[in-house]
C-alpha cells in the first residue's frame, strides 16, 4: 500500500524535523510498520522516493535493525530474552515453551532478543514492546492470551501506541 | 549489612512512584527546569567549567570526563549538535531505562543545558527502538518543555534556541557506540566510524558534536542544581559524584542502586541487592557489563572506582553488575555472551565480524560437552588478533571496542578456571570418541 | 523557464560511515618519516598507506582503494606506529613529521595472519574454478603469509551461488569478503547507490534492491577493484585464466575521453578491457559501455576483405583490384569535374595517423577541401580548433563548471564522473544549462533551463552566476551539441559571449572517439593538419605535401546538399555510417542516390555500403597501433593485441596506396613514420614525434609548449598494479625527459574570434512541442549492436518522451503511439512521460532502429518543432 494524502504529510512533517532529510528514515520505516505490521516493499519505495535514496539504500539500513520485519509476522511479536540475567532466571525454558505453545499461531511470533535492559524484571518478556516480567511459562501465556483477546491493548508491532491509522493488533 | 544508598538523582522517582515522570509532578515536587533557569543566566564557558570541577565522567561505559569532552569542540565551527546516547544495549545494564521512564524530565533538563552550554541548537535522544513506554514518556516531556518555553525559540527569554527531537533507533546494540549511533541518526546502517576524527571535531552530518549517556545528563541536571563542587565532595579519587549500578542475576534483590561512588562491591551486591539468591555461594561476578572481564569473590572488597578497576584488569562499564552462584557454568555464560556479541556485530571489521562468529561456535561446543582438548587455547591464539594481549584495556584491531570486548569472558574462562576447562576438554574429546562409531 | 534551484545536500556528501572526511591527499609541506628504518619525504597528511607505496613498501590492503576513501573495514593494513598504542590501519593514518613506522614486525605480521585466517574461514575455497584465481590478493597472500591449514572446523556460511546483479554483473555471495568497494564506488564514484550491504555482523551480503538491479554505465568497475572473485563479468566468466592473458595499454574508443585501459587478449582474441588509472584522464575508470565493447572487433558481421561493385552485387576482390578500381574513379571524377567534385566524410573513429593520412590524400593529393570528420552532430571546426581550451583535470581546480551541451553521462561518461567528483568532492560549483534535465543535475548548484534555441536568458543567468562565484581557477565551459534537432547557433553564440568573461576555457564534448584528433589533422573544411587554417597554413604544408586545395570547402551537411543538387559526384566515406550517424537521413539518402561513385573505408557493411563501388576494409582498435587525441586535446597511444583476421588493412596505408595509385609516393613504412612527419607538418603537433609519444606516459597535451610540466616520464611505482589495484599507466623510459626548449610552431595557430550571431529567437506556438534529439549511451551503434555483452541494451524503436502534463494535454495513456508532425516529416511514435523532460519540449534519442528524429529532422533548420497528434 502506498503513502496516503495524510501519511505522506505525516512523513514530510518528520522529515521537516531534521536537519538532513535521511535522518527521517528510521522513523518512516517505523511509521511504515505501524501501519502494515511489517516493511513492506512498497514502503521502502516510498520512503527512497520521499527522502531522494535509492530502494537499495532503504533495505541496506531497513535490514540492518532487528525490530524492522520485512515479512508479515503476525500481530503479536513476543520477544524473550536469553541473554546471561535472563538465562541464570529461566529464559531459555521459557522461550522454548513460549515457542512451542504458539508455533501454530500465526498472529503470535515468538523470537529470542538480547537483553532487554529490564534484568531485575527476569526472565522478561515484551509483547510489542510492552515489559513483562518475571513471568512464568503460565503467566507469560496469560498476557498473550489478554492480548489476543483485547484484554489488554498491545502496542503495534514497531512498539508505537495504537493510534488511528495504525494497525490494530 | 547496613548500607546506605546515596540518591542523587534517582531521589525524585524513588519519591513519587506514581508520576514521577508528569510534568505537574517533576515541576511542583522536584524543581524540573530549575537548574536550567540558573543555567541559562550563566555563561556557557561557566557552565563547562562547573561540569569539570564536578570531575563528571560520562556514564555510558567509557567513563571519559563529561566536562573535559566538551572543552574539545573546535571552538569556531558551528553548527554543533549533541546526541544524548538513550540506546542502553549492554547486557545488564538497565538504569538508564528506568531514568527515561520515570524522570524523563531530569535527562530533557540536563540535554538543554548541555545543549546551552556548548552552544548546539539541534539535540536529538537517540532511544533505544526497543523501549516502548519510554519513547512514549521522552516524546510527552519533550512535549511539555517545549509547551512551557523550555525548548524551541527564545528559551525563557534567554535568546537561546533549542530543537530536541526524541529518535528512536530500531534494534541494534551497537548503535549504542557514539559513533554508530551518529550513523544510525543519519539514516545509515549503525556502523561505528573510524577515529580520528572524533565526534567532538566531526560527528554528525560532519559537525562537531558532543555524545553523552541518559545518565551523565541527568548528573548534569543534579550538578547545576547544586554546584560542581557539591557533586565533587562525593566519590573516591578520580570517580567522583554517585553511580547507578544494576545487580542482576542470582541475587535476592536485583535492581538498580544509587550509590556513592568508592562504595565496595560487597555492600553493593550483599548488601543492598540481598546476597546470592538462596543463600548459595558466589560463583563471579561481570562487573561492568558483558564487555568486562570477570572478578571472582576474592574482589568483593575493591572500591567501585573507575581507575581500581582498571587496576583490575577491568572495567566499571556501563555500571551493570552480574552475579552468578556456584551452580552456574562459566562457559555456558561465556558462549551466551558471545552469542550475543555475534549477534551484534555490525560487521564492518573483519576481525570482529568473523572472529565474533567462530567464538560463539566453539564456545558453543565447550559449552554443550562438544568441546576439542585443545578449543580453550584455540580461542586464546585467534582472539589475540581480536584483542591483541588479550588483556584489559585490551588491544585493538578493530575500529570499536566491540570487536576486543567479544574476548572478555574467555580470558576470564583462562584467568580463573584455565586448566579446569582443559582437562574438561581433554575429557570431552576422549568421551566422544569413545562414542563415536564407524560409519557403515 | 529557468530557475536557480535549491538543492538539498547530495547523498554522496553524507558524512556517513565510509563517506568521511578523513585528510586524503595531504598538502604542499613536504616532511619525512621513517618507514621500516627507511627515511622517506611524504606530504604531510597523507595516508600512511599511499606514501609507503609510494616509496616501494607495500601494505596489504583489501579495501583500501587510492581513488576512494578510507572505510577502515577490512583490517588487513595494520601497522605499528612508534609513540601510538597497538595497531594502526594505514590506510586511515595520515603521516605527521617524524612518524616511525614498522610494516613487518613479528607482531604486525602475526596480526595480517590473523586476517587472513578471518577471512579465509568463511570464505570458499574455489580458487580453481573462480575467475579471480590467479591474480587474487586474497590467494596471493595467503601463499605469502597465511596460515597453512585451517584451524575453523565448522561449516562454512552458504548462500545461493552466483546470482546476476544486473545484466552485466554476477555476484557470488561466498566469496565475498565485505570490503564494500563495490557498495563505496557505487556511492561515492558513480553516484548510483544501487547496491548496498544488507544485513549485519557475520551475515552481511551485498544487495540490490530486489527489483531495482545494478544498472549503473559504471557496473563493470566494481568487478574490476572487487579484490575477490565476488564481483565477476558475465562477459569474461570462465573465458580465460590470468596467467594467459597478454596485456597491452590503450586508449578505449568508445567516446573522446579516451579512457586509458590495458587491453587483454588470449589466444589473438580480446577478453577483457581493464581501466588503467591515469591522473589525467579517467582515474582507472571506464565506462560499461567501453569496458565491454571489445566485444565488437571479432564480431561476424565484420567486412573483412575488399570488395567492388559488379552489378547490383559488391564482389570479393583483392586489394590491388579494389584499390585500382578506387583510385581510377576518384581520378575521373577528380579530372572531370575538378577536385571540388569530391567530397570526404568521416575519420573520426580512426587513429591520428589514419587522420592525418586521409587529410593528406583529400587535401595534398585529391585537393579538395570538401572534408568533414564530423557528421552534422558537432560544432563548428572554427570554434572547435581556435577556442581557449581546458584540460579535464582543471575541472579539478575550477573556479566553476559550466555545462552547456550534452548529457555527459550518455555520451561521455567517465567525463560525468570528472564533473561529479569536481562538485561533489571538491566543491566545484557546477552550473547546469540545458534543456531538460540529465545525469549530472542533481550535483549542479545553479540549474538554468532554456528553450532550445532559445539561450540569451540562459546566459545572462550564468553570468550572474558567475559573478557570484569568488576564486581564480578557471571557468570550465562544458560544450558540445546538446541536441541536434537544432543548429549549432545558439550553442557558438552563447560560447561566443561565454568566451568574453574572465578565465572561461572551454573543455569541448564531442563524442566520437577520435574527432579532435581527426579536426587537428585537417579532416573538417578550412582547415590543414595541426590547427592552421587553409589560408594560414597553405605555404608551409604544401611544401610537405606538394600542393593543398586552392579554396575552402564544404561541411558534411554542405557535401550532402552539393550532392543532391548534382555538384558532388563523388564521396568517399571514412569509417563512418552517414545514414545513421547524420541528423538528416533522408538528405542522405538523396545525396548518395544522385553522386557517380561512392567509395567506403571501413569495418562494418553499414547503409551506405550498400551504394559502395569499392569497400576497403580497415582494421579496427585493437588491431592496429597508432595514437588518438582525446576531447581535451591529449594525443595518446593505442596498443595493438590481435592481428585481424582476413584482410584488412591499417586506414592510413590504404590512403598511402590510394595516394600512390593517383602518383603520390609518401614513402611512409610505419606508424612511428607517419608520427614523425604528423610533428614535422603538422604546427600543433611540433615536438609530439614518435619518440615523446612512446615515453609520455600519459600522453601529451597540445600544443605541447603549452603544457610542458604536465608530461610524466616513465613508469610509476609500482609499475603496474594488479586488476583490482589501480593499474598504473605504463610507459617505456627512454631516459630522456621532456624536450628542455618548448618547442614552437612554424605557422601560428588558429584562434577562435568568439564572434558569433544572435540566434534567431524563434518563437513556439503553444500547441507545438520543440524537439530535443541527442545520443543516449546504449542504443544502435555498431559498438553496442555487435558486442554480445551489450547488444541487449540497443534499445528498441524510437519513442517520444515528454513531460506528464504534455502527455495529459495530448490526451493519451503512457506508452500509447501518437502521430508526430514536423515541417519535414510525419511519423508514428509511442509517447511517454519523462520527469526530465519541462513541459514544451519532447525529448527523442537519435540512436534508435527504426523510423525517428533523423526523419523529422531539417538540418537546416534552427530548431525543430513538432505537433502531436492523436491516432484515430
Ligand atoms: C559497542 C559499544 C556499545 C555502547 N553502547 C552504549 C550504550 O548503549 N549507551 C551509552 O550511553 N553508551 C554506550 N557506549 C559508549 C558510547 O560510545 C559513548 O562512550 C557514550 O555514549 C558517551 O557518553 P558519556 O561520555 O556520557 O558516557 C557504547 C560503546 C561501545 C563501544
Ligand atoms: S569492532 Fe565489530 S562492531 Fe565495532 S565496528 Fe568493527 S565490526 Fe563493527
Ligand atoms: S586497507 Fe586499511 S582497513 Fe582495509
Amino acid at each position: 500500500m502506498s503513502f496516503s494524502d495524510t501519511e505522506r504529510r505525516r512523513a514530510e512533517e518528520i522529515v521537516a524535523r531534521y536537519p538532513h532529510s535521511k535522518s527521517a528514515l528510521l522513523p518512516l520505516l517505523h511509521m511504515a510498520q505501524d501501519r502494515d505490521g511489517y516493511v513492506t516493499g512498497e514502503a521502502m519505495k516510498d520512503i527512497a522516493e520521499l527522502l531522494g535514496l535509492t530502494p537499495a539504500l532503504v533495505l541496506g539500513t531497513c535490514s540492518f535493525y532487528t525490530m524492522f520485519k520485512r515479512a508479515p509476522i503476525g500481530n503479536l511479536v513476543v520477544s524473550v530474552c536469553t541473554n546471561v540475567s535472563c538465562l541464570v532466571n529461566g529464559g531459555p525454558a521459557l522461550v522454548d515453551s513460549l515457542r512451542a505453545r504458539y508455533a501454530d499461531d500465526e498472529d503470535v511470533h515468538v523470537e529470542e532478543v538480547e537483553c532487554v535492559a529490564a534484568c531485575d524484571l527476569a526472565p522478561v518478556m515484551q509483547v510489542n514492546y510492552e515489559f513483562h516480567g518475571p513471568v512464568t511459562s503460565e503467566a507469560a501465556v496469560d498476557v498473550i492470551e489478554q492480548y489476543k483477546s483485547g484484554a489488554l491493548v498491545a502496542r503495534t508491532i514497531s512498539g508505537s501506541p495504537v493510534i488511528a491509522g495504525s494497525k490494530a493488533p | 549489612m547496613a548500607v546506605k544508598e546515596t540518591l542523587v538523582i534517582t531521589k525524585f522517582l524513588r519519591e513519587r512512584t506514581e508520576d514521577s515522570w508528569e510534568y505537574a509532578a517533576a515541576r511542583e515536587h522536584n524543581n524540573a527546569y530549575g537548574a536550567l533557569e540558573k543555567a541559562l543566566k550563566m555563561e556557557p564557558a561557566a557552565l563547562v567549567e562547573e561540569v569539570q570541577k564536578s570531575g563528571l565522567r560520562g556514564r555510558g561505559g567509557a567513563g571519559f570526563g563529561t566536562g573535559q569532552k566538551w572543552s574539545f569542540l573546535p571552538p569556531d565551527i558551528f553548527p554543533r549538535y549533541l546526541a544524548v546516547n538513550a540506546d542502553e544495549g549492554e547486557p545488564a545494564t538497565f538504569k538508564d531505562h528506568m531514568l527515561i521512564e520515570r524522570d524523563p524530565h531530569q535527562i530533557v533538563e540536563g540535554s538543554i543545558i548541555t545543549a546551552y552550554a556548548i552552544q548546539a541548537h539541534h539535540a536529538f535522544i537517540y532511544l533505544r527502538g526497543e523501549f516502548a513506554l519510554g519513547a512514549e514518556r521522552l516524546q510527552a516531556a519533550v512535549e511539555d518543555a517545549y509547551a512551557n518555553g523550555f525548548l524551541g525559540k527564545n528559551i525563557l527569554g534567554s535568546g537561546f534556541d533549542l530543537e530536541l527531537i526524541v529518535h528512536r533507533g530500531a534494534g541494534c546494540y551497537i548503535a549504542g557506540d557514539e559513533t554508530g549511533l551518529l550513523s544510525s541518526l543519519e539514516g545509515e546502517r549503525a556502523m561505528p566510524r573510524i577515529k580520528p576524527p572524533f565526534p567532538a571535531v566531526q560527528g554528525l552530518y560532519a559537525a562537531p558534536t558532543i555524545v553523552n549517556n541518559v545518565e551523565t545528563m541527568s548528573a548534569v541536571t543534579q550538578i547545576v542544581n547544586n554546584s560542581g563542587e557539591w557533586y565533587a565532595g562525593m566519590g573516591v579519587g578520580k570517580s567522583l559524584g554517585t553511580r547507578i549500578f544494576s545487580v542482576s542475576g542470582n541475587v535476592e534483590r536485583p535492581g538498580n542502586y544509587e550509590v556513592e561512588l568508592g562504595t565496595t562491591f560487597r555492600e553493593l551486591i550483599e548488601g543492598l541487592a540481598g546476597g546470592v539468591k538462596g543463600g548459595k555461594q558466589l560463583k563471579f561476578f561481570i562487573p561492568g557489563g558483558a564487555s568486562s572481564p570477570w572478578l571472582l569473590p576474592e574482589h568483593l572488597d575493591e572500591p567501585l572506582d573507575m581507575d581500581r578497576a582498571t587496576e583490575l584488569g577491568t572495567m566499571l562499564g556501563s555500571g551493570a553488575i552480574m552475579v552468578f552462584d556456584e551452580t552456574v557454568d562459566p562457559v555456558l555464560i561465556a558462549w551466551r555472551i558471545a552469542k550475543f556479541f555475534a549477534h551484534e556485530s555490525c560487521g564492518k571489521c573483519t576481525p570482529c565480524r568473523e572472529g565474533s562468529g567462530w567464538l560463539e561456535k566453539v564456545l558453543y561446543r565447550m559449552a554443550n560437552g562438544l568441546g576439542r582438548a585443545e578449543d580453550l587455547d584455540l580461542l586464546l591464539g585467534f582472539g589475540n588478533n581480536l584483542a591483541p594481549g588479550l588483556s584489559w584495556p585490551p588491544g585493538q584491531t578493530t575500529i570499536c571496542q566491540l570487536g576486543p570486548s567479544t574476548m572478555s569472558p574467555t580470558v576470564s574462562l583462562n584467568k580463573y578456571w584455565g586448566d579446569e576447562i582443559r582437562a574438561r576438554l581433554t575429557a570431552d574429546e576422549a568421551r566422544r570418541k569413545t562414542l563415536q562409531v564407524t560409519p557403515a | 523557464m529557468s530557475s536557480g534551484a535549491m538543492k538539498s545536500v547530495p547523498m554522496s556528501q553524507w558524512p556517513s560511515d565510509h563517506r568521511y572526511s578523513i585528510p586524503v591527499a595531504g598538502d604542499q609541506e613536504i616532511v619525512s618519516i621513517t618507514i621500516d628504518d627507511k627515511v622517506v619525504q611524504v606530504r604531510r597528511g597523507e595516508l600512511l598507506i599511499k606514501a609507503a607505496q609510494d616509496h616501494g613498501t607495500y601494505i596489504p590492503r583489501f579495501c583500501w582503494h587510492e581513488r576512494m576513501k578510507p572505510v577502515g573495514m577490512c583490517r588487513m593494513c595494520l601497522v605499528e606506529v612508534e609513540g601510538m598504542r597497538g595497531f594502526q590501519i594505514s590506510c586511515a593514518t595520515p603521516v605527521v613529521d617524524g612518524m616511525v613506522v614498522h610494516t613487518t614486525t613479528d607482531n604486525v605480521k602475526s596480526v595480517q595472519d590473523g586476517i587472513l585466517e578471518f577471512l579465509l574461514i568463511n570464505h570458499p575455497l574455489d580458487c580453481p574454478v573462480c575467475d579471480r584465481g590467479g591474480e587474487c590478493p586474497l590467494q596471493d597472500q595467503t601463499l605469502a603469509f597465511g596460515p597453512g591449514e585451517s584451524r575453523f572446523v565448522e561449516e562454512k556460511r552458504h548462500f545461493e551461488k552466483p546470482i546476476p546483479i544486473s545484466d552485466l554483473v554476477m555476484l557470488d555471495r561466498e566469496r565475498c569478503i565485505q570490503c564494500g568497494r563495490c557498495t563505496r564506488f557505487a556511492a561515492e564514484i558513480a553516484g548510483d547507490p544501487l547496491i548496498d550491504f544488507g544485513g549485519r555482523g557475520g551475515t552481511t551480503e551485498v544487495i540490490t534492491y530486489p527489483d531495482e538491479p545494478f544498472t549503473s554505465y559504471f557496473s563493470g568497475n566494481t568487478v574490476q577493484i572487487c579484490p575477490v572473485g565476488a564481483l565477476t563479468a558475465s562477459a569474461y566468466r570462465f573465458r580465460a585464466r590470468p596467467w594467459d592473458l597478454e596485456s597491452v595499454e590503450t586508449s578505449c574508443q568508445a567516446c573522446a575521453v579516451g579512457c586509458r585501459g590495458a587491453l587483454e587478449s588470449t589466444s589473438n582474441r580480446l577478453v577483457r578491457l581493464l581501466g588503467v588509472d591515469s591522473e589525467p584522464v579517467n582515474h582507472g575508470w571506464l565506462c560499461d559501455k567501453g569496458r565491454y565493447g571489445y566485444e565488437w572487433v571479432h564480431s561476424e558481421t565484420r567486412v573483412r576483405a575488399p570488395g567492388v561493385r559488379r552489378g547490383t552485387e559488391l564482389a570479393v576482390t583483392s586489394w590491388p583490384e579494389a584499390l585500382d578500381a578506387a583510385a581510377t574513379a576518384l581520378r575521373r571524377v577528380r579530372d572531370e569535374h575538378g577536385p571540388s567534385a569530391i567530397g570526404v566524410i568521416g575519420g573520426a573513429r580512426g587513429t591520428n595517423e589514419d587522420a592525418y593520412a586521409w587529410a593528406r590524400f583529400a587535401k595534398g593529393v585529391l585537393r579538395t577541401d570538401n572534408v568533414d570528420a564530423q557528421l552534422g552532430d558537432g560544432l563548428p571546426a572554427s570554434m572547435v580548433l581556435g577556442m581557449p581550451r581546458a584540460t579535464i583535470a582543471d575541472l579539478d581546480r575550477a573556479r566553476a563548471i559550466v555545462l552547456l551541451g550534452p548529457d555527459l553521462k550518455e555520451e561521455l561518461p567517465v567525463l560525468s564522473l570528472r564533473v561529479r567528483r569536481a562538485a561533489v568532492d571538491l566543491g566545484v560549483p557546477l552550473i547546469d544549462v540545458a534543456a531538460r534535465d540529465h545525469g549530472l543535475t542533481p550535483y549542479a548548484t545553479t540549474v538554468v533551463r532554456h528553450l532550445p534555441g532559445v539561450i540569451d536568458e540562459a546566459v545572462a543567468q550564468v553570468t550572474a552566476a558567475l559573478e557570484g562565484i569568488a576564486g581564480d581557477g578557471p571557468v570550465v565551459v562544458v560544450i558540445g551539441r546538446g541536441s541536434v534537432a537544432e543548429t549549432a547557433d545558439a550553442t557558438v553564440y552563447a560560447a561566443a559571449r561565454l568566451a568574453a568573461l574572465p578565465g572561461v576555457r572551454f573543455l569541448s564534448a564531442l563524442w566520437r572517439a577520435n574527432v579532435h584528433g581527426a579536426l587537428d589533422l585537417g579532416l573538417a573544411p578550412g582547415f590543414l593538419p595541426g590547427r592552421v587554417t587553409l589560408e594560414a597554413g597553405r605555404e608551409h604544408v604544401a611544401a610537405a605535401w606538394g600542393g593543398v586545395p586552392d579554396e575552402m570547402g564544404l561541411d558534411s551537411a554542405g557535401i550532402f546538399d552539393a550532392a543532391k543538387a548534382g555538384h558532388i559526384k563523388a564521396l568517399v566515406f571514412v569509417g563512418c555510417d552517414p545514414v545513421t550517424d547524420f541528423p538528416d537521413r533522408t538528405l542522405v539518402r538523396d545525396a548518395i542516390a544522385a553522386v557517380e561513385r561512392v567509395v567506403c573505408v571501413g569495418a562494418f557493411p553499414d547503409d551506405a555500403a550498400e551504394s559502395a563501388d569499392v569497400f576497403l576494409p580497415t582494421t579496427v582498435w585493437g588491431e592496429q597501433a597508432g595514437t588518438t587525441t582525446n576531447l581535451e586535446g591529449r594525443v595518446m597511444r593505442l596498443g595493438r593485441k590481435v592481428t585481424s583476421e582476413g584482410q584488412a588493412l591499417e586506414g592510413w596505408r590504404i590512403a598511402a596506396e590510394l595516394a600512390a595509385r593517383l602518383g603520390s609516393e609518401w614513402n611512409l613504412e610505419t606508424v612511428e613514420e607517419v608520427q614523425d612527419e604528423i610533428a614535422r607538418v603538422a604546427p600543433a603537433f611540433i615536438g609530439v614525434d614518435a619518440s615523446l609519444l612512446r615515453r609520455a606516459r600519459d600522453g601529451v597535451v597540445l600544443p605541447v609548449a603549452d603544457h610542458l610540466d604536465e608530461l610524466t616520464f616513465g613508469p610509476d611505482r609500482p609499475a603496474a598494479g594488479q586488476s583490482w589495484e589501480p593499474i598504473r599507466s605504463a610507459a617505456e623510459d627512454d631516459g630522456e625527459g621532456a624536450p628542455s626548449t618548448p618547442p614552437q610552431p612554424a605557422v601560428a595557430l588558429h584562434t577562435w574570434s568568439g564572434d558569433a550571431p544572435a540566434p534567431s529567437a524563434a518563437p513556439i506556438d503553444a500547441y507545438a512541442l520543440r524537439l530535443v534529439v541527442a545520443r543516449t549511451l546504449y542504443g544502435n551503434d555498431r559498438m553496442v549492436t555487435a558486442s554480445p555483452s551489450l547488444a541487449k541494451f540497443a534499445g528498441g524503436d524510437a519513442r517520444l518522451l515528454v513531460n506528464r502534463r504534455d502527455r495529459e494535454r495530448i490526451g493519451v495513456e503512457d506508452g500509447t503511439r501518437v502521430r508526430v508532425i514536423s515541417p519535414k516529416a510525419s511519423l508514428d511514435l509511442p509517447v511517454h512521460t519523462d520527469p526530465s523532460t519541462p513541459e514544451g519540449v519532447g525529448f527523442l534519442a537519435i540512436n534508435r532502429a527504426g523510423p525517428g528524429a533523423s526523419e523529422l529532422i531539417d538540418v537546416s533548420a534552427t530548431v525543430t518543432d513538432v505537433r502531436v497528434e492523436t491516432i484515430t
